[in-house]
């Protein structure tokens, strides 16, 4: 067993876990926020994707102890329902998913992608940087939308 | 996953030591490869030894003639770097392309080029760069490095703390990403420094990444897209499978090649 301690989403934990606990397992199992789901589980199709130390990363793919110290953000970390982050309510108003099972994974890239790109990101550029979230329901259309849009309310 | 023993050494020292006493451990870095290898039970190491926190191993820095970059230096962090981009912009292109953002986020230059996946995109570039692999024991020039599918001159209980690079007068990457897994089908490396020209092959050798003696051969005289007119590369040691033949490699070969040294003549 290994100890850990995380700030996720602005509050500090600490467990002893398996070594081998996912950061996606670690999440969902101990600290019961299973807004980061598991799609594939083999690296793809980034469902699990959060943000360690502002960066987003597949959560499927990280050891929860390799994160020892680390800041963790989650889609509970970033609005409330009735404060929605601008992404969210981006994806609100273009209907930017079906299932939706896809979805806290598309926004915690999204909003990486304004990070790294800023508030102005043009379609090309949109679809490119998705490469690593699959979506199996819209087609990307208005998920596509979407981000341009919630780019531009980050600002 | 199989059970292992976790280390989080501080220092590179620490982590060798470490290795040394684990004869079945293995070295995590980004972990992109070995997390989902391990998930798959094709690796099950008896140890992991966590460089995330060993110190000084991250980092950019030119260094007279060479690009010197930390072994847990992240993909992003080359693609963005304005060092990288300045000296070696293919190298910064490359990173770029690695895998997809938040594998780029993750994965380190270090963990790629120490797994030399055969369809990797870092072994080819330090091989084209002529790039210095720098271990915690001794330096080991790429030609001596890299060994043949996943396989590298490092010995037990080593492990790569930089990569050195020498600053090329023109270089550029060009790969044919596989629809699918967009790991190279065909990825090329070519660079030029003085009158030597380095052409480096990754995603079609059975045996790794390779150098084309047939690209070389015919960019030495010329370093120009049009030097590689009729250039034909041989199909035998090409991987074939069911995503291509070896004759369709061979033919992608001098056609990234080409595509390569547009970019990097482009001005």
């Amino acid at each position: 067993m290994a100890s850990v301690t995380l700030t996720v989403n602005g509050k500090q934990v600490t467990a002893t876990v398996d070594p081998r606990t996912l950061l996606a397992q670690f999440l969902r199992e101990n600290l019961h926020l299973t807004g980061t789901h598991v799609g594939c589980d083999t690296s793809q199709c980034g469902a699990c994707v959060v943000h360690v130390n502002g960066r987003a990363v597949k959560s499927c793919t990280t050891l929860a102890v390799s994160c020892d110290g680390a800041s963790v953000t989650t889609i509970e970390g970033i609005g409330t329902p009735d404060n929605l982050h601008p992404m969210q309510t981006a994806f609100r108003e273009n209907h930017g998913l079906q299932c939706g099972f896809c979805t806290p994974g598309m926004i915690m890239s999204a909003i990486d992608i304004v990070n790294r790109k800023g508030n102005k990101l043009d379609e090309h550029t949109i679809r490119e940087e998705l490469e690593g979230n699959i979506c199996r329901c819209t087609g990307y259309h208005n998920i596509v939308k979407a981000v341009a849009q919630g780019a531009a309310a980050m600002k | 996953m199989y059970a292992f023993n976790y280390h989080a050494p501080k220092t590179v020292r620490q982590a060798a030591t470490l290795l040394a006493k684990n004869e079945e451990g293995k070295v995590l870095a980004g972990g992109q490869t070995l997390l989902p290898t391990m998930k798959q039970r094709l690796a099950s190491p008896s140890a992991l030894i966590d460089l995330n926190h060993a110190e000084g191993m991250t980092g950019i820095e030119q260094k007279g003639r060479n690009i010197v970059i930390g072994a847990m230096t992240r993909h992003v962090e080359v693609a963005t770097s304005a060092v990288v981009k300045n000296a070696i912009p293919g190298l910064a292109a490359l990173a770029e392309g690695i895998g997809d953002a938040a594998v780029r986020n993750r994965g380190t230059i270090g963990g790629s080029i120490a797994n030399n996946d055969p369809a990797a995109d870092y072994p080819s570039a330090a091989l084209a760069l002529n790039a210095t692999i720098i271990t915690n024991k001794r330096k080991i020039t790429a030609d001596e490095f890299f060994q043949g599918m996943f396989a590298t001159a490092l010995e037990e209980g080593e492990i790569i703390v930089k990569v050195s690079f020498p600053i090329p007068s023109k270089a550029a990457y060009e790969k044919f990403p596989n629809p699918a897994s967009r790991y190279a089908l065909v990825g090329v490396f070519v660079a030029k420094k003085g009158s030597d020209v380095r052409v480096a092959v990754t995603g079609a050798g059975s045996n790794g990444v390779f150098r084309s003696k047939e690209c070389e051969a015919a960019l030495a005289s010329r370093f120009n897209a049009k030097a590689l007119d009729g250039v034909k590369v041989a199909a035998s040691g090409l991987n074939a499978d069911m995503h291509a033949s070896a004759d369709y490699r061979a033919h992608l070969i001098p056609v990234m090649a080409k595509r390569a040294v547009e970019k990097a003549t482009a001005k």
